[in-house]
């Protein structure tokens, strides 16, 4: 088990009061708190080594360069990809998606199609929505059940000889579920289609394993596990990389510029251009090794406890109804209350020191689906404690008896 | 009474709350009691779509003031909607384009007039001052 005291004294943040309560923070889907090493090594950074990577002689800048490819390194051996040219560092998972939509439109025309699935972020849906309006591809989706889970019977008859490219979640951030990414990655090279998997909500609880994966392409965020914002990886196969278009022009990105021609750096630099979040990205390493530090078979199991535990308690309070039952789930817990809107809940349960998030969780398509506004999400992570659900519990109470 | 006056009147009744969940067993009282606006007012046209909840805002001219009905579907925003409606449904154009919200800073529940909340309630008074600002000009 971990040793829960060790890893809080970790979490600077955790310790304090809000609105003259102990803070519960249960909204770690919509990004998670910073570890010590984490904040200490930003200044370090600010301290010691900044000046700008890849362009200076001066040592400064050779130091820095070198922390920040060591850092790409170390996330190549942790998502384990072949080579760290198939590293891009991006602003986030957005970034990565819209990188990797805008360059594959080129490919696309019209009669293909690209296969996304109901229960997708909106940051997964708008930028192939684009793609098609660019291209003339139109867009497939992939149902879902009233438990959330995609139905795979539906996606055996939506994949084709058509279908360019499948891009869909490795986990649901509104409800929880984990997909079943290997078989869609399988079928989907079986037709010869592209896959991108969104891994922002799967890198917080699982350690990648790209090449096992076989994906194409493979983006996740950085403030979501314990690093800083504004940073995120795309993983791309090589092959694919190489066939993309840069995204964004600029210093880096380029080998020789002439005002008739210009032609591209090699990878990954071909893909990062201007002056990059250079603190953020070394930074994101010490967030990786930190949660690698702990283990993340020793994180999925105490979050699975803590899952199973917070859904136990929330289905005692009378006409409470969680959205997302599939069988494997993260520690995502979305309800409402009935009668009760979401937001007034989030509201009560705030004044009482706990942080849930309320709303749609920016996938609309899933709300429609269960024809409501939004829910109450409350998320754990493995920094988070039983008697902090139960200071929840008593939160969602107190709201229901407020509001009813 | 002006605008001012339904103001002090509003941050009076308040001032007798002890603590936050006072304040806002009053507010979700308003929110349940009041039927707020005639249903075939609640319609697209007349909904402000914030992020978090909805509000329905509705306004019509009646002896050269502005009469104002509203809803929500969250009762904390449809409470606050009650205290709004009560400052400037039934003033006079000019007046609404001058008044300012701060009273709600002052019975604290600033948070809900926070343009970050994206209750749609921020949308609301900009949208009031809209109607106060077509009225005016029709005049």
């Amino acid at each position: 088990m971990l040793d829960i005291n060790a890893i809080r004294a970790d979490f600077p943040i955790l310790n304090q009061k809000v609105n003259g309560k102990p803070l519960v923070y249960f909204d770690n889907a919509a990004t998670a708190q910073k570890p010590k090493v984490v904040e200490k090594a930003i200044i370090e950074y600010y301290e010691t080594i900044n000046a700008n990577i890849h362009r200076g002689v001066h040592t400064l800048s050779q130091l820095a360069t070198d922390a920040y490819e060591e850092s790409r390194k170390k996330i190549q051996h942790h998502v384990n990809a072949k080579s760290d040219k198939e590293i891009i560092f991006t602003a986030g998972t957005t970034f990565g998606i819209n990188l990797v939509a805008n360059g594959f439109s080129s490919f696309l025309k019209k009669g293909d199609e690209i296969l996304i699935s109901a229960m997708e972020h909106h940051s997964n849906i708008v930028p192939w929505q684009f793609a098609c309006e660019r291209s003339g591809a139109s867009l497939k989706i992939i149902p879902m059940n009233e438990e959330g889970d995609l139905i795979l019977e539906e996606f055996d008859k939506l994949i084709n000889s058509n279908t360019k490219m499948v891009a869909v979640t490795h986990i649901s951030n509104a409800l929880g579920t984990v997909n079943p990414i290997k078989y869609i990655i399988d079928e989907a090279h079986k037709v010869g289609a592209a896959v991108l998997i969104d891994g922002a909500q799967a890198t917080p609880h699982i350690k990648p394993d790209v090449q096992a994966l076989d994906c194409d392409f493979y983006v996740f965020s950085g403030h979501k596990i314990c690093g800083p914002t504004g940073t995120g990886i795309l993983y791309g196969k090589e092959a694919w990389l190489d066939k993309l278009p840069p995204y964004q022009g600029g210093g880096e990105m380029i080998k020789t510029v002439t005002f008739e021609k210009t032609t591209y750096a090699c990878l990954p630099h071909k893909f990062e251009a201007g002056t990059p979040n250079i603190a953020g990205g070394i930074v994101l390493g010490y967030a990786i090794d930190y949660l690698n530090g702990i283990g993340f078979d020793k994180i999925k199991a105490y979050e699975k406890d803590l899952l199973d535990y917070g859904t136990k308690k929330l289905l005692e309070i009378e006409g409470l109804k969680i959205y997302g039952t599939a069988k494997e789930k993260t520690s995502v817990i979305s309800f409402n209350i009935q009668g009760l809107h979401p937001y007034d809940i989030g509201v009560i349960v705030d004044k009482l020191g706990v942080a849930v998030r309320t709303g749609h969780h920016c996938t609309q398509p899933i709300m429609d689906f269960y024809g409501i506004p939004g829910t109450v999400r409350a998320s754990f992570s493995f920094y988070n404690t039983k008697e902090e659900i139960d200071i929840l519990i008593e939160a969602v109470k107190k709201a229901k008896q407020m509001l009813s | 009474m002006t605008i001012k006056e339904v103001q002090q009147e509003i941050i009076d009744e308040f001032s007798m709350f002890d603590d936050w969940m006072q304040r806002y067993e009053y507010i979700i009282e308003l929110g349940k009691n009041l039927p707020l606006i005639d249903e075939k007012y609640q319609v697209e046209e007349n909904l402000i779509k914030g992020c978090q909840s909805q509000v329905w805002l509705h306004a019509e001219d009646k002896n050269n003031s502005v009469v104002f009905t509203a809803n929500s579907d969250a009762i904390l925003t449809k409470g606050i909607i009650a205290i709004l409606v009560r400052v400037f449904s039934g003033q006079k154009a000019e007046e609404i384009l001058e008044a300012d919200t701060g009273f709600i800073d002052e019975i604290g529940l600033k948070e809900h007039l926070s343009p970050t909340r994206a209750n749609g309630l921020v949308s609301m008074v900009k949208q009031i001052k809209m109607y106060a600002l077509a009225y005016q000009a029709k005049q």
